[in-house]
């Protein structure tokens, strides 16, 4: 881990007319870092992710990236474009539901070149051999490249949106539920599949979830919030094994065991 | 011999927000120091708070009050106050943990179980590999379990994946929650010999072991936790 | 003024109003100025259902001056429907000379063709276009298709090309093939066939693409850079056609394929009409011009 952060959060609030999205909230997370953001439906951690990723226009409050260039820019202060090109190649967003963000009617193969066409890639050969490697990291069979999505199981198009995103090498990723909706099988696989993926990459990501399974194992700090503030921040295992707030404490106390 | 560990004035309570906000004190005052190539024992009967200042020194606990310092790297950190960040760091070069049960992750194997610290510190993924193996060996664990997830493990193999893991690196503290609860004789034979062994290297370890014969043979020293209990002040 | 000049004078000339054609010349100045950019304008309903050509009568309507000479061809060829019902309508409202001949014309309205004649300096070809957004296919909210081509975001263009060669081991598309415009914009170059995009390269005539369903103009200069998109490894080719023109003998043309039994028979012969009777009278044969002849 390096010392300086690669995303630095200061003050971000949201409210929509007198109604709190998410409320002064300020952190920095480090190259590597996955964050956890848990909370229940309503907490506002949606609205805090989309405001991190650009997707919507925080009220107050700024968020910097630091870019390649090694310089930090304020994200809101970037055009359009800037914003967009960061978006599709040092980023990526893993929706809750795949359909939102893979393109379900082409092929597995060039839902996962897409950003590299993008970037300007020209080559068949070379763009069709790089997603055929990512559908294996990603344990998708080779032979099912041209399938569109449509025909995937839940879990294959969770895989497959995830190698989408990571296609391009991006040092950044923000991830909504990404195992929301799947059977717990399928989720474990996913979750493993993660785990290594952003070790191996050494990904920084924001993971927003209300599964605190979820959030032990992939995260290494975690902010827990409610009504659109944060009510406990802190490294991971001890926000759930000493929760300090009554609310997180609820939380924890409310884990089916099994 | 250099003191790696030092722990002053630590104070932990538990506040249960769901009953009523009652505050549960479970140590006071916990004071030691730990020195390089010992072993010290945390005794005392259960609640005593042995594996909450063991919790505390790993960061999974947090500490009302006091320092606890290490030396971490160069640096002399206390962990009390420390971020997150640097606890991770810490645990990643500084203080190994070896827990009373495992938190098996899905479907990772038991040889990358155990080579994941050394990996996570920059060794090569094949040398860390080879290192498990060894280790996996020493302890007894059937080749055949290796390459699966020690999830559906029984106690006493889930119990040395865990071992394994803790002591494939050389970090210079290392913490033992009773680490040899649910093992045979012969492997706790074997888990003694490995104690000894990380004691002339230079490790400082700090352990709980219920096993009074265990106890007996790995402790330099016994710290008695009831001398920490709170009622005490109280009183 | 004869009688049937006044029984028509309720037209004004060339069938739109004056204000609609200046509307639609200053859409058609930003488009030329913007080459590939796909400007909006307010499109009226013309005598005639959308899909027969609205966009490009219009263009064409407000272009148009008495000394001008129309050309109308609809699949290459001048005397199909389309094509006769669209001369027929100019010479009524705007009594202009019309002809079949490319050389002769100063402006051509084309659906899905580039005449084969090399167009000159000073002509104008019209195109009807029916979905002027080559992004549609894969990226229906036009907020967004808008936005790409602002920010010069083509990538998903080329998912399209990708796609073709997956599923076909080549580029499959055979018309309306995207190109990109002077380095810029992406566009559709209106159902013509990919044959004919390298004449779009470098034309000396102006070319104007008018959507009327759509509400779309768009143009490219003469002498622009039109580059049809490809792969490295896959680079863009136009069709070819394994024996000449049967009528003309012409190679190098495109040509339509003509049933002429029910028992298998056919014949490839020239889509442009014009084209094959010039060279026909200038004497070249194709292997069936005799038959031909005799029908």
């Amino acid at each position: 881990m390096t010392d300086e952060p690669l995303l630095r959060v200061r003050s971000i609030s949201k409210f929509y007319g007198n109604r709190i999205g998410c409320s002064d909230i300020s952190f920095d997370l480090y190259p590597g870092e996955v964050l956890a953001v848990v909370g229940e439906s309503g907490s506002g951690k949606t609205t805090l992710l989309n405001c991190l990723s650009t997707r919507l226009l925080p009220t107050s409050g700024s968020v910097s990236y630091r870019m390649r260039d090694g310089l930090f820019h304020d994200l809101y202060r970037m055009s359009e474009a800037e914003r967009r090109f960061l978006m599709r190649t040092d980023w990526g967003f893993v929706h809750q539901n795949p359909s939102d963000g893979l393109r379900m009617t082409v092929s597995a193969g060039a839902n996962v070149g897409e950003r590299l066409m993008a970037v300007g890639q020209r080559h068949y050969g070379d763009i069709r051999a790089t997603a055929t490697d990512w559908l294996g990291r990603v344990e998708i069979s080779a032979d099912r490249i041209d399938d569109q999505p449509r025909a995937f199981s839940g879990g294959m198009r969770q895989r497959l949106q995830i190698a989408r995103n990571l296609v391009t090498g991006p040092r950044l990723v923000f991830m909504d539920e990404p195992t929301g909706g799947l059977d717990v099988s399928v989720q474990a696989r996913l979750l493993d599949l993660l785990r290594g993926l952003v070790h191996e990459l050494g990904l920084s990501a924001i993971v927003v979830t209300h599964d605190l399974a979820v959030a032990r194992l992939l995260s290494h700090r975690m902010i827990v919030m409610k009504d659109g503030h944060v009510v406990e921040s802190g490294l991971t295992d001890r926000v759930l094994d000493d929760p300090q707030a009554p609310y997180t404490q609820l939380l924890v106390s409310s884990i089916l065991q099994v | 011999m250099s003191t790696p560990l030092v722990v002053s004035e630590v104070c932990k309570s538990f506040t249960m927000h769901l009953r009523g906000g009652i505050k549960l004190p479970v140590v006071e005052n916990v004071a030691f120091a730990l020195r390089a190539g010992e072993c010290a024992v945390l005794g005392g009967p259960s609640g005593a708070g042995k594996s909450s200042i063991l919790k505390m020194i790993y960061g999974s606990y947090a500490v009302d009050s006091g320092q606890i310092i290490v030396s971490h790297g160069e640096a002399l950190v206390n962990l009390a106050n420390a971020d997150p960040r640097t606890i991770i760091a810490i645990r990643r070069d500084t203080i190994g943990y070896v827990s009373q049960f495992l938190r098996a992750v899905p479907r990772v194997s038991a040889r990358d179980v155990v080579a994941e610290p050394l990996i996570a510190r920059g060794e090569a993924a094949e040398t860390a590999r080879q290192k498990a193996e060894t280790l996996l060996a020493q302890l007894n664990l059937p080749e055949r379990l290796w390459s699966l997830p020690p999830a559906t493990f029984s106690g006493g193999e889930q119990q040395r994946v865990n071992i394994a893991r803790g002591f494939i690196t050389d970090h210079p503290v290392l913490l033992l929650d009773e680490p040899t609860a649910s093992l045979d004789k012969a492997n706790r034979e074997i888990v003694i010999d490995m104690i000894a062994r990380k004691k002339e290297a230079g490790v400082a370890l700090l352990g709980i072991f219920h096993d009074q014969d265990v106890r007996d043979i790995v402790a330099d020293r016994v710290i008695d936790v009831t001398g920490f209990a709170p009622e005490r002040k109280a009183a | 003024m004869n009688a049937h000049a006044e029984a028509i004078a309720q037209y004004n000339f060339a069938y739109l109003d004056e204000q609609t054609k200046r509307m639609i010349r200053r859409a058609i100045l930003k488009a030329i100025a913007i080459p590939g950019y796909q400007v909006p304008f307010a499109s009226r309903e013309m005598p005639m259902p959308y899909g027969w050509g609205t966009g490009g009568v219009q263009v064409t309507a407000s272009v148009i001056g008495p000394q001008d000479v129309l050309k109308v061809i609809d699949q290459g060829a001048d005397d199909t429907t389309n094509a006769v019902s669209i001369r027929a309508f100019f010479q009524k409202v705007a009594q202009v000379s019309v002809t079949t001949h490319t050389g002769e014309a100063t402006i051509i309205q084309t659906r899905h063709r580039i005449p084969e004649e090399p167009l000159k300096e000073g002509q104008v070809l019209v195109y009807q276009v029916p979905i002027p957004e080559p992004l549609r296919f894969l990226e229906p909210r036009e907020t967004e298709t808008r936005k790409m081509h602002a920010l010069e975001e083509y990538g998903l263009m080329h998912v399209k090309l990708y796609e073709d060669i997956a599923q076909h081991g080549h580029i499959a598309t055979t018309f309306a093939y995207p190109v990109k415009v002077e380095g810029r914009y992406v566009m559709d170059p209106s159902p013509t066939p990919k044959f004919d995009n390298p004449k779009m390269h470098m034309s000396k005539a102006l070319q104007l693409f008018g959507a009327g369903r759509e509400k779309r103009i768009y143009a490219i200069p003469p002498y622009t850079h039109v580059e049809s998109l490809d792969f490295d490894d896959h680079p863009f080719e136009v069709q070819r056609f394994e024996e000449p023109c049967a009528l003309c003998g012409a190679h190098g043309v495109y040509l339509d394929e003509v049933v002429l039994d029910d028992r298998g028979g056919r014949m490839f012969v020239c889509s442009d009409t014009d084209h094959c009777e010039e060279r026909r009278a200038e004497g070249h044969r194709g292997h069936l011009s005799g038959e031909e002849a005799a029908t």
